[in-house]
């Protein structure tokens, strides 16, 4: 590994070492780029990582100090937590599934199909799947996504059967195990799934892609990358010229440190990563750095959610094997006939018998809840991700009261669900509920959402630097050589998980980078 | 949201043998203000796994009516036939260990009180239905809430849970679920193999 000094000012420095991050600094360090990546969680490893939920949240989750507000359910049920993320090297693609669509054509271009919708901030993307697809082909690739690339789907578990089952009574036509991150069969030096079943507690077999081992000792090999583990960056800091020019950042022991730039990259997941920009105004940018538009931190998105649970008189053990194991893709369409717009998919989801408890219905009690407990080896689940409206108002603020462990002003993550985000999310339920009645469900729960997972769009890309918080490159409106480079790019958030765009978009930016850099623009 | 230690203490990697020694061996070493005890029901799914059918808990803090008041609160709140009392004692276990914060002992003490008063006398020995709408009347208090959220990460989340509801719990030592049933249902038809390909074989 390298190793940089402070002041040395040639380095790109990028902040957070997850999907965005990590896949960001293996592509400029392979194309020669020396990068300094600054994490502010510890490095685990497969070997380290365990396969019992409550002690795995506690090991790699980001459990610093947040707070909510707003009529979503998830304020009342988690107030301190809004967001499941991950705090550790390979940021929260330690804990993800692994499910890999690329987003549809229309969903790159929402004002313009859904047209203007009331107390939407709808606006098309200044990129459309032309220009990703390319990107999507690599990120693929690199990824190891089933069914591209000759590579085999995974083979489906009882959790899938059920679905695949109730999906086909029902019409739809598109369900199967899906496109998954998780290698069928070994590749890339990595081996195959062997069905563990703990795919949200980190891969402790490695066959699902983390840039925990792959993209980070990747460019690590190159010998152009620094990886600075337990440092959580503070500021960012710019010159005179309005230009990025530094990183604080607080180390291993709490010493405050300052790393020089030529470029700064934030990566930090959303909701962290408006928080660094807010926390970084001064005086030249007093509502925080690149906030020309008034738009940092605002059109905070986390998918429409809600899972459906369901009990049957048979056995199912849905907790054996690949959690995200199927998929049902017909309803990710735009058809408003159905009373929304945009479109939703449905997945498989299991949780081991202490999240299911925590997650299945949170503050209830009393025997309606214990019987689906009494019935966990009797059920199967999906998880409904659909795209939610972007709101100015659902937004990440700095808390006036409440800091963390550094005395920084913690996130405040507010959100209200939109009316279409409600009809989305009760046509899901509708659905789910009929897949399981036509196999046999005895019971069914519509199970609330759960702490976000996908965070997107507080620092959105925008054709006009008015609208948005960066350009179709993840360049900042503003600041030449600040870049945003995680999902918080999403001007819209599309009815599929993220990721997949996420380091499509990083392997993208990667190449503008290296390119204004070759040029001398930044 | 429980912490690592506790969380380790309540299900030790070698599980079912702390149901007979819950912290016994340190009675000579600290105060004991209360103790729970009971017996496993020998052909539960628990007790068959169990080294010793004779299970006893230590309690440190709270009185043995507190404890008593505890263990039934729990029961009340999440009713589970026939789960075994020694999976309920790890809530009084968990709700000792965090009274050992003043706060907490003080919030337990006036819980308690809250309940009783509210059952004109002592909670603990008025009708079950009419424990269950008590509380129901109380379901907002701190203490209930305490008790109701403790339940949540303790009482799903130790190994005698997991035999009881039938959870398999850790899969990584023993090659993941790929042998070991992942895909054994059979009460609906297999997947098409395009929908569900074979697992790989080298
Ligand atoms: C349980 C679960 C399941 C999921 N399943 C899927 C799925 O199937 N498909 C899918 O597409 N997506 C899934 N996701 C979402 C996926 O994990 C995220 O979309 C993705 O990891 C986001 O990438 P990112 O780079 O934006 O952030 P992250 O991967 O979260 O990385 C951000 C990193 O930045 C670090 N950081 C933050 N602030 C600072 C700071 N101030 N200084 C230094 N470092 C900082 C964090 O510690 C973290 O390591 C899932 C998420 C969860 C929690
Ligand atoms: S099911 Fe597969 S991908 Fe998930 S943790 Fe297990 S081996 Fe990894």
């Amino acid at each position: 590994m390298a190793q940089f000094a402070h002041d040395d000012d040639s380095v790109v420095v990028i902040v957070g070492s997850g999907a965005g991050g990590g896949a960001l600094a293996n592509e400029l360090c392979q194309k020669g780029v020396k990068v300094v990546l600054l994490e502010a969680g510890a490095r685990q490893s497969s070997a380290t990582f365990i396969n019992d939920e409550w002690p795995s949240f506690n090991q790699i989750a980001w459990l610093d100090a947040r707070t909510t507000s707003g009529s979503w359910r998830v304020a009342r049920d988690f107030p301190t937590l809004p967001a499941w993320t991950c705090k550790t090297v390979g940021g929260t693609t330690a804990h993800w599934a692994g499910a890999s669509l690329r987003f549809h054509d229309y969903e790159f271009k929402a004002r313009t199909t859904y047209g203007a919708i009331a107390g939407a901030n709808l606006l098309d993307w200044p990129i459309g799947l032309d220009d990703l697809a390319p990107y999507y082909a690599k990120a693929e690739d690199k990824m190891g996504v089933t069914r591209t690339n000759g590579i085999a789907g995974l083979p489906g578990n009882n959790n899938f059967k059920v679905m695949y089952n109730g999906a086909a009574k029902v019409g739809y036509q598109e369900c199967s195990t899906g496109r998954m991150a998780i290698n069928s069969a070994p590749r890339a030096g990595r081996g195959r799934c062997m069905q563990l079943g703990f795919c949200f507690q980190g891969c402790k077999s490695g066959a699902k892609w983390s840039t925990l081992y792959t993209e980070i000792p990747a460019a690590e090999a190159t010998g152009n990358l620094e990886l600075r583990a337990n440092a959580h960056a503070a500021q960012i800091e710019h010159d005179a010229r309005g230009r990025a020019s530094a990183v604080v950042y607080f180390d291993a022991q709490g010493q405050k440190q300052r790393q020089k730039a030529k470029v700064v990259c934030v990566a930090c997941n959303s909701i962290e990563s408006a928080r660094l920009l807010l926390l970084s105004a001064s005086g030249q940018f007093p509502h925080g750095l690149a906030n020309s538009s008034g738009q940092l931190g605002r059109n905070y998105m986390r998918h429409t959610t809600g899972s459906v649970y369901a009990t049957f008189d048979e056995p199912v053990h849905f907790y054996r094997g690949t959690v995200m194991a199927g998929i049902i893709r017909d309803e990710a369409v735009n058809n408003p006939k159905r009373g929304f717009v945009g479109g939703y998919e449905l997945e498989t989801i299991s949780l081991g018998l202490p999240f299911y408890a925590a997650f299945l219905d949170p503050g209830a009690w009393g025997s309606s809840f214990t019987s689906f407990m009494d019935d966990y080896a009797r059920t199967a689940g999906m998880w409904i991700v659909g795209e939610d409206m972007p709101q100015e108002t659902n937004r990440v603020t700095l808390s006036e009261t409440v800091k963390d462990q550094f005395g920084l002003p913690a996130p405040n993550v507010h959100y209200d669900d939109h009316a279409n985000d409600i009809a989305m999310r009760n046509h899901a339920y509708k659905q789910g509920e009929a897949v399981y009645a036509a196999v046999g469900a005895r019971k069914v729960m519509h199970t609330p959402p759960y702490p976000s997972t996908h965070n997107l769009g507080t620092c959105r890309m925008s054709a006009k630097p008015g609208d948005g918080v960066c350009n179709a490159w993840g360049q900042t409106h503003d600041i030449p050589n600040l870049f945003i480079s995680d999902g918080s790019q999403f001007t819209t958030g599309a009815g599929e998980n993220p990721t997949l765009t996420i380091v499509a978009l990083a392997i993208r930016q990667s190449d503008f980078i290296a390119d204004q850099l070759s040029r001398r623009n930044i | 949201m429980m912490d690592r230690d506790t969380r380790l203490q309540t299900r030790p990697a070698s599980g079912l043998d702390s149901v007979s020694s819950f912290g016994v061996e340190r009675r000579s070493l600290l105060k004991t203000s209360a103790m729970l005890t009971g017996v496993l029901l020998a052909q539960g799914a628990i007790g068959l796994l169990a080294p010793s059918l004779a299970w006893a808990l230590e309690v440190k803090t709270i009185d043995q009516k507190q404890a008593d008041t505890v263990l039934r609160l729990a029961k009340v709140l999440y009713p589970h036939e026939g789960l075994e009392d020694a999976v309920y004692a790890l809530v009084v276990k968990a709700i000792d260990e965090q009274a050992a914060d003043p706060a907490t002992r003080q919030l337990v003490a006036a819980g308690v009180e809250a309940l009783n008063a509210q059952a004109g006398g002592t909670w603990l020995t008025v009708s079950p239905d009419r424990q269950h709408d008590i509380v129901a009347a109380l379901i907002t208090d701190p203490f209930v809430q305490k008790v109701r959220a403790t339940c949540i990460t303790t009482l799903y989340n130790n190994d005698m849970a997991f035999a009881h509801f039938g959870y398999e719990g850790e899969a990584f030592s023993k090659g993941g679920y790929l042998h070991r049933g992942f895909n054994d249902l059979k009460w609906l038809p297999d997947p098409s193999l395009e929908a569900s390909p074979a697992p790989y074989s080298a």
